[in-house]
This record gives C-alpha cells, sequence and structure tokens, in this order.
C-alpha cells in the first residue's frame, strides 16, 4: 500500500524568508554601494578590510591579543584551581582567605583592576621580597618593571582567577563522594585522590565553560587597550583614528576574533570528548566521522539513512577519542 | 602476636545529637569472617566505616591487627594519627562499597593497578601482571580494556574486589555488596567471596545475604539501633534467636 508522508508547508514558508534575506545581506555586504558628499563607494569598503586584514601591524596585535589571552586564562586556570581547593579545604582559615579573594576580584570592574594594575607603581615605586618590616633580599623596580602588557596579564588573570574557582569547584562538588572514598580505601593521600580521580572527572564539568571563559576573554582582553597595550583592538583604533576607515577596521577585528573564536570551539568540542572516555558507553561520532560515513552509506528510503547505524557497515570504532 | 585482627570494646560514634554506635564489643580472629546483619540505620555501615578510618571514632577502643584504628601508642600516650599514617593504615585494609565506586574514567586494568603503583610504588609491569592474575580470579579477565559503565553491575562489584585484592590488605570489609545488584547478579559477587574466604582472608561482611552468612560466616552479628543485640555461630543466630528484636528482623526479612 503506498505510504503518504505528512507535508511541511510551514518549513517551505520558513525557507523562503531566509532565502530572501540572505539574498538580501550578501547583497548589502558585498555588492552595494553609497553615496556619500557626492563620492560613490563600496559600502563595507572591503578593499580596504583586504589591504588591512592581513598587515604586519594587525598580525603583530593579533599576536598580542592572543598571548594576553593564554597568560590570561593560564594565570586564571591555576589560581582558580588553587582557590577551588582552598575553598573546600577544612581548615577554616584557608577557606575564609579564598572566600576573600573571590568576593573582593568579582566585587569590583575588571576595567577599574586593568586601571588599578597599571597605575600600581603609583602606590608600590619598589617591590622587595624579604623579612617582614624588615631587612630586602629581592628588590623590583616596578616604575620600570611593570609594562603596561604585564599589568594587563596581571590584573586579567587574577579576575579570571576568581570566576575560574567557581568553575573549578563546581566540577569538584559534582564528583560523587564515593570516589574520594574509595581512592582514600586504597590508601591515596587527598592531594593524590584529588589529583588521580577527582579532577580527571570534574573535567567534564568544567571544559564547557572554561571554553566559554576563554572566548570571553579573547574579546575581554580588548579592555587592555585603555592601558595602551597595543592588542587588536587598540590597534585598529590607532588606525582608523589616523584614516576615519572606521567600519572597516572595526570588521577587520571582528573576523580577526570571530576565526580565533571558532577555532578555539573546535578546539573545545575535541577536549570534551577526550574527557567523556567512561561516561558513556559508545562516544557519539565526531562530524568529520559523520562526513566520512555519510558518504559511505547510500541514503535510505527510511529518510533516517544517513545517520543511522545502516546494516553491513560497521561504526568507526574511535579509539583514542 | 595475638591471632585476633579485629578487637571493639565500647565503640562510640555520634553524630551531632544522634549516637549512631552505643558501645560495640566485638572481635574477628584473623582468617574468620564475619557478618553483620541488621535493620538500615542500626550502625552496622557506620561501624565498618569507623575500622577504614572513614569515620572518626568518638569512644571506646578500636584496634586492628594490634593497632589502635586513629591512634599511635607510644611511651603510654596515644598520639592522633596524621594523615600520612593514617593513608597507609587504610592501605593494609580492603573495602568493597555499596556502590561499586570504580573510576569511571579508567579502564578495569588501571582501576586495578592504581592502588599498587601509585600508593605502594610497585612497578608497572608486575603491577599489571597481579591484576591480570586478580581479574582471572574474579572471571574478569577479558574484560581488562573496557570502561566501568561498560560492565554490568555484578561484573563491576567484582573489579572492584580485584581493586581492594591488589593492594594485598590483610582484612577486607565489605557492605552491603549486593545489595545494589540486580537478583540474577548477586551470585556471582557471592562466589568470589566465598572462594576469598576459603583461602583465609579476614572478612566482615556487613549483608542482608542470609544464605550466605548461614554457610560463609564464622560468626553473625545482629545490630539494631547502634548496640549488638545478638551474636553467635550464625546457624544458631538464624534458626534460634534468643532475643525478641532478631526474631523480629529475621520474621520480616526471611
Amino acid at each position: 500500500m503506498p505510504v503518504v508522508p505528512v507535508r511541511h508547508p510551514g518549513r517551505w514558508v520558513a525557507a523562503a524568508v531566509v532565502v530572501v534575506l540572505t539574498v538580501m545581506l550578501v547583497h548589502s555586504l558585498f555588492f552595494s554601494h553609497v553615496v556619500l558628499y557626492g563620492r560613490r563607494r563600496e559600502r563595507f569598503e572591503w578593499s580596504v578590510i583586504n589591504n588591512y586584514f592581513l598587515s604586519t601591524q594587525i598580525i603583530k596585535a593579533l599576536g598580542v591579543t592572543l598571548a594576553l589571552t593564554v597568560l590570561a586564562m593560564a594565570g586564571g586556570i591555576a589560581i582558580g584551581v588553587v582557590l577551588a581547593i582552598m575553598r573546600l579545604s577544612p581548615n577554616p582559615i584557608v577557606t575564609g582567605s579564598a572566600w576573600i579573594y573571590i568576593w573582593f576580584f568579582r566585587g569590583t570592574p575588571v576595567l577599574v583592576q586593568l586601571l588599578f594594575w597599571y597605575n600600581a607603581a603609583y602606590i608600590f615605586p619598589a617591590f622587595s621580597l624579604g623579612v617582614p618590616f624588615g631587612p630586602a633580599l629581592v628588590h623590583f623596580n616596578l616604575t620600570t618593571w611593570l609594562t603596561p602588557f604585564l599589568a594587563a596579564s596581571v590584573g586579567l588573570a587574577l579576575n579570571e582567577g576568581a570566576y575560574m574557582s567557581e568553575i573549578v569547584r563546581a566540577g569538584l562538588i559534582s564528583v560523587d563522594e564515593g570516589q574520594n572514598e574509595a581512592a582514600q580505601s586504597i590508601g591515596m593521600t587527598r592531594l593524590m585522590a584529588l589529583r588521580l580521580i577527582v579532577i580527571p572527572q570534574a573535567m567534564r564539568v568544567i571544559i564547557p565553560p572554561t571554553g566559554n571563559e576563554t572566548i570571553s576573554m579573547l574579546k575581554t582582553t580588548s579592555l587592555a587597550s585603555v592601558v595602551v597595550v597595543a592588542e587588536l583592538t587598540f590597534t585598529v583604533e590607532q588606525i582608523y583614528s589616523a584614516n576615519y576607515k572606521t567600519i572597516p577596521l572595526l570588521m577587520v577585528a571582528s573576523l580577526q576574533y570571530l576565526w580565533v573564536t571558532s577555532v578555539l570551539m573546535v578546539g573545545q568540542y575535541y577536549l570534551e570528548r577526550h574527557y567523556a572516555r567512561g561516561s558513556v558507553r559508545q562516544l557519539p561520532p565526531t562530524p568529520w566521522q559523520r562526513v566520512r560515513r555519510g558518504l559511505l552509506i547510500r541514503p535510505g528510503r527510511s529518510g533516517y539513512g544517513r545517520f543511522a547505524d545502516v546494516e553491513g557497515i560497521p561504526f568507526v570504532q574511535d579509539d583514542n577519542g | 602476636m595475638t591471632d585476633v585482627m579485629v578487637q571493639a570494646e565500647g565503640v562510640r560514634k555520634r553524630y551531632g545529637r544522634v549516637e549512631v554506635l552505643q558501645g560495640i564489643d566485638l572481635e574477628v580472629r584473623k582468617g574468620a569472617v564475619m557478618c553483620i546483619i541488621g535493620p538500615s540505620g542500626s550502625g552496622k555501615s557506620t561501624f565498618l566505616r569507623c575500622i577504614n578510618h572513614l569515620e572518626k571514632v568518638d569512644g571506646g577502643r578500636l584496634t586492628v591487627d594490634g593497632q589502635m584504628v586513629g591512634y599511635r601508642e607510644s611511651g603510654g600516650r596515644l598520639y592522633e594519627l596524621r594523615d600520612r599514617e593514617v593513608c597507609q593504615r587504610r592501605a593494609e585494609v580492603g573495602m568493597v562499597f555499596q556502590h561499586f565506586n570504580l573510576f569511571p574514567h579508567m579502564t578495569v586494568l588501571d582501576n586495578v593497578t592504581i592502588g599498587p603503583v601509585r600508593v605502594k610504588g610497585e612497578a608497572k609491569v608486575s603491577a599489571t601482571r597481579r591484576a591480570g592474575e586478580l581479574l582471572d580470579q574474579v572471571g574478569l579477565a577479558e574484560k581488562s580494556g573496557a570502561y566501568p559503565r561498560q560492565l554490568s553491575g555484578g561484573q563491576q562489584q567484582r573489579v572492584a574486589i580485584a581493586r581492594a585484592l591488589a593492594m594485598q590488605p590483610k582484612l577486607m570489609l565489605f557492605d552491603e555488596p549486593t545489595s545494589a545488584l540486580d537478583p540474577e547478579l548477586v551470585g556471582d559477587v557471592l562466589d568470589v567471596m566465598r572462594s576469598l574466604a576459603d583461602k583465609g582472608m579476614t572478612m566482615i561482611v556487613v549483608t542482608h545475604e542470609m544464605g550466605f552468612a548461614r554457610e560463609v560466616g564464622d560468626s553473625l552479628v545482629f545490630m539494631d539501633q547502634g548496640v549488638i543485640v545478638e551474636s553467635g555461630p550464625p546457624r544458631e543466630v538464624l534458626s534460634h534467636p534468643t532475643q525478641e528484636r532478631t526474631q523480629a528482623f529475621l520474621s520480616r526479612i526471611l
């Protein structure tokens, strides 16, 4: 007997609307012109974008942005892990200090914190390590030593540490207490159990928000422009304040941020897969594996065929994540 | 050297206002199997956890192999143990939990070898070889590369037993090892425990498996509301309970 599938007229209408809007967007972005003060020009001035996108100045600035992101996140994660462990400590002094740190750094704007570190040399012109109120052993002259780049890295890392500690703590308490007990029952110390048993499992909970924080940090580094660090946003501001090509240069910066974010998202996907080992019986295929499998499998009549496990074609076994 | 493995004299434990152990006295000889039965909340699991330093004893005297739990005796004084010393003592006592508590991010083999390798500093090669033998002993030699979630409950619990045995403990504690299992999987786990008892392992088993207690146990303890109500040879306690509370409990579950 013939089967009459359900019709979906709504999908056709929606598709038509989307197609029209897309065509309009593409036209406006790439093919339209404006006339301003009697001069006709491309609306988005892609030639300007093209000139600057791979210019040495912009690439250098992108390098500074990436360096700031990496330093701030590395510092933030390290501080966050230490704070999270401190907050779960049985020692009330340790717990209290961690709490105060988080309270302070989450409670003040990061922009103000950056300005503070930039101006820190005004309050602490010199910095010495030694006996408290006694003789100094090592001496730093902060007025020369605390560069804007360092001030920005430190400021962003200290601030990020407060947020990361909450993410790490959420991860640690998400692991069943039985895991800790089992680890201790075979003689592991508290720190050993944390390092070998609890943290690897907490990673599943920690990674998605950390990826989020990293992507967010990539763009928060633009705040370093207020303390004269020549990162991406600062550099495009410098260029357009000289040549008045404001929008094209902001597009250059945005496109740079966009492609780095895309790379970070792919990285996060594979990192999550790595830490999902053992948590599901069979990991779902990666998009790439799906594509490869899609090519192997002829579309089935049912309409589900492309992604389904079709008889005779074995699933790609994923051993290394 | 005495032949007593575990000795409890007036052991007390309280959580806030609730006294969950109100003076426990018992003795487990080396190579003996003691089963503890009783309704939930009777303190039997708490007592087991006290033996393994997972809970701190508030009063009385509890010794394992002549050493007082939680303290070191020296020169007529008791010194509270440091964390590191507690860990050393724990490493000598194996524990099997109701919910297995296998490490889900590691393969079965890594679950069994991590203790010997990381805690005892044993070479990876010899630990792996011994782990193979232990997994063979619990009937799971072919599962060494699997992750715990790929196994059934009964298989997981047998891996948990192998993990505890890998530390070569002098005493094994079982905290309701079959209570979370489907009925048809219970037998495999009990078989492993039975063969362990036959090899002379000292065991304390908190259980609801009366058949196991009757056949394998050397002694049986019935606990209720933080006290030992009745104890003795399993057959006697199970067939001719003298206390009213024991009779009531047994009539409810048998």
